[in-house]
């Protein structure tokens, strides 16, 4: 399994030492699937790898650089849209990372613009992006309700001439999920990076990590985001943590994503659950060519996913009307 | 995978794997003449997956994949095997390479100096290429054109030739039949039909040369020769890269001084014949 052996490589940097071909292929397939590459090449370095590696390394940091600076720009760019209005912009994932030079952005994919904004505010930001020339993804009225109704933020926008996307949140779970996030809380503690732009407190950070992989979502790209978690939770303060967990109602989800994160990247030590395998064997799900493997699995957590974001009547008319819609599962 | 092979094309180096033996056995034997690297450090891989488990027996139909893939590429049927690994490979190519400034382009050589043609699909650059391969040029590509950031010179990436239609007939007449692969008839494209370069092409596909000429070639019409100004070149080169934004300011920069260092000139004709002419008339004026 080359995702094993991507975590190793991670893990225990000295370990890629005992690599043949083969095995190179298998980490690098899986690296560049699981949207590691960047940080593999930055922890394990030029030192012990073989020419072709090299080069291999020089690009996925050239690529890590260009993210990192492009959505700096994209962050600036907002700041700039809502200079007018009287707020916070909170910065969350990839791109609060790196402004904030956080170990977790080192070599990271940083795909979207993701803000945090107060839920009151919603209107005035959105107004003021799309004058700055962000546009509407999704033009289906059903889809847009559904956003704006069940959602966490605000329906996609893109932006006309960067091409770029943000995604502006008011909370950090879906406002159908069981669990209810104080959204206020964070956005109070909120740490400033600039005059502008802030990012959550370290125990927040965590916290919104570990709601995203685990109360939402298939646990697609969990790697990298348990790999998020390994690096935020250097900074926290545990017992601070757990408080916080517990005033956002995700205490268990942290308590997983802690001892996950401690089997896969940390000491090993960690009591793990019968949940906390099933968890691990979807995270590995990956063969040696980078392709996705125990597809049951997958498909498992890919209708749990649904099943944390709506209650069943809800998920029912969802899904009916999606499929009247021509929509079908990938 | 089950079957698989790796294989070096100029500066990259692909492993193909294949849910179907036959695309393998295809490629190695038209691959025959590259280096064909077993257990090597691979750039890429490249995955041929069924569609669907139960597509791997059924009217096998192949989806393509890889380290860089698209989420909604076509389907294949297996009898395309060849074509869909080909395409797999430029995928990856055109997805992945940073090393270059990936153009769109075919590219040929004489004396150490590059002639680089590029256009749309059907303008005939690619079978120009292959026609000038045959007759004293060294084919460098068909497909990619490869821009060093740093020389400035252009790089070879000799993958099979892929001839389409009218264009298989033209070739196979210049060319012995053991140089060429099987027909794919009815592709998206239309027929189609890969063409091994010249052993020259692939023995020397890691020597670069200095570009001294830029063409749009245009099938069709009369025959005519327009110098090209260099703010329209850089744009169709700018659309014609398909890395151009992701390589930042060092793309630019070799962009830039490619189009303030070689002349170019859209030429327009009505056959093959014509083109060859056109394009070693405008060689030997050259500067």
């Amino acid at each position: 399994m080359s995702a094993a052996l991507l975590v190793q490589a991670l893990r225990q940097p000295a370990s890629v030492a005992a690599l043949d071909g083969a095995g190179w292929n298998a980490l690098i397939a899986a690296a560049r699937a699981e949207r590691l590459i960047g940080t593999l090449a930055l922890r394990i370095g030029d030192g012990p790898v073989p020419e072709p590696v090299r080069r291999i390394w020089a690009d996925a940091r050239r690529e890590a650089e260009r993210e990192t600076r492009q959505a700096l720009w994209e962050a600036d760019r907002a700041a700039a849209a809502l200079a007018d209005w009287d707020g916070p912009v909170v910065l969350l994932k990839g791109t609060a990372y790196a402004a904030a030079g956080l170990t977790a952005g080192e070599g990271r994919f940083i795909g979207d613009l993701d803000i945090l904004v107060p839920r009151g505010a919603m209107a005035d930001v959105e107004q003021r992006l799309i004058a700055a020339g962000w546009e509407w993804v999704k033009q289906d009225p059903y889809d847009d309700a559904y956003y704006r109704q069940w959602m966490h933020e605000l329906p996609p926008l893109i932006h006309r001439d960067r091409d770029r996307m943000i995604d502006v949140h008011h909370t950090i779970l879906p406002l159908t999920a069981r669990q209810k996030p104080d959204a206020d809380a964070m956005l109070a503690a909120a740490v400033p990076i600039t005059g502008k732009l802030y990012i959550l407190s370290p125990e927040d950070r965590v916290c919104h990590a570990a709601a995203h992989m685990l109360a939402d979502g298939d646990l697609a790209g969990g790697l990298r985001n348990l790999w998020d978690i390994h690096c935020l939770l250097a900074d926290a303060d545990l017992r601070k943590l757990d408080a916080r967990a517990r005033r956002h109602g995700i205490a268990p989800h942290v308590r997983q994503a802690q001892r996950l994160a401690d089997a896969l990247y940390g000491t090993g030590k960690a009591r793990l659950t019968l949940w906390d395998r099933i968890v691990l064997r979807r995270l590995l799900a990956r063969d040696g060519w980078g392709g996705e493997s125990r597809k049951l699995l997958r498909s498992a957590f890919y209708i749990r996913s649904h099943w944390l974001r709506m209650p069943p009547l809800m998920l029912a008319r969802h899904l009916l009307t999606k499929w009247r819609k021509g929509h079908r599962p990938g | 995978m089950k079957h698989h092979i790796t294989i070096g094309i100029g500066p990259a180096v692909f492993r193909v794997g294949s849910a179907w033996r036959d695309p393998i056995d295809r490629l190695a034997s038209l691959y025959a003449a590259y280096p064909v690297l077993p257990g090597a450090i691979a750039d890429f891989s490249v995955r041929l997956e069924p569609v669907s488990p139960l597509r791997r027996w059924l009217r096998p139909s192949i989806f393509i994949t890889g380290d860089h893939g698209l989420a909604e590429a076509a389907p294949m049927s297996l009898a395309h095997g060849l074509l869909a690994a080909e395409m797999g490979m430029n995928l990856q190519m055109a997805l992945g390479w940073r090393r270059h400034l990936l153009l769109h382009a075919s590219s040929v050589e004489k004396d150490g100096r590059v002639l680089v043609m590029t256009g749309e699909s059907g303008s005939g650059k690619s079978t120009l290429a292959a026609q000038l391969g045959e007759r004293g040029w060294r084919l460098m590509g068909d497909e990619f054109a490869l821009l060093d950031l740093e020389s400035g010179w252009i790089f070879p990436f000799p993958r099979l030739v892929s001839l389409k239609n009218s264009a298989i007939g033209v070739l196979a007449a210049d060319v012995p039949e053991q140089r060429m692969g099987p027909l794919l008839a009815g592709t998206a494209k239309g027929d189609i039909r890969h063409l091994v370069p010249r052993s020259t092409a692939i023995d020397r596909m890691e020597a670069g040369g200095q570009p001294a000429l830029l063409l749009f070639p245009r099938f069709g019409g009369d025959a005519d020769i327009r110098p090209v100004g260099q703010a329209e070149v850089f744009m169709r080169l700018t659309q014609a890269s398909t890395n151009y934004v992701a390589l930042g300011e060092a793309g630019f920069r070799a962009l830039t001084r490619f189009v303030q260092n070689v002349p170019a000139h859209a030429i327009d004709f009505p056959s093959g014949e014509q083109a060859i002419a056109m394009v070693e008339q405008l060689w030997a004026e050259r500067a």
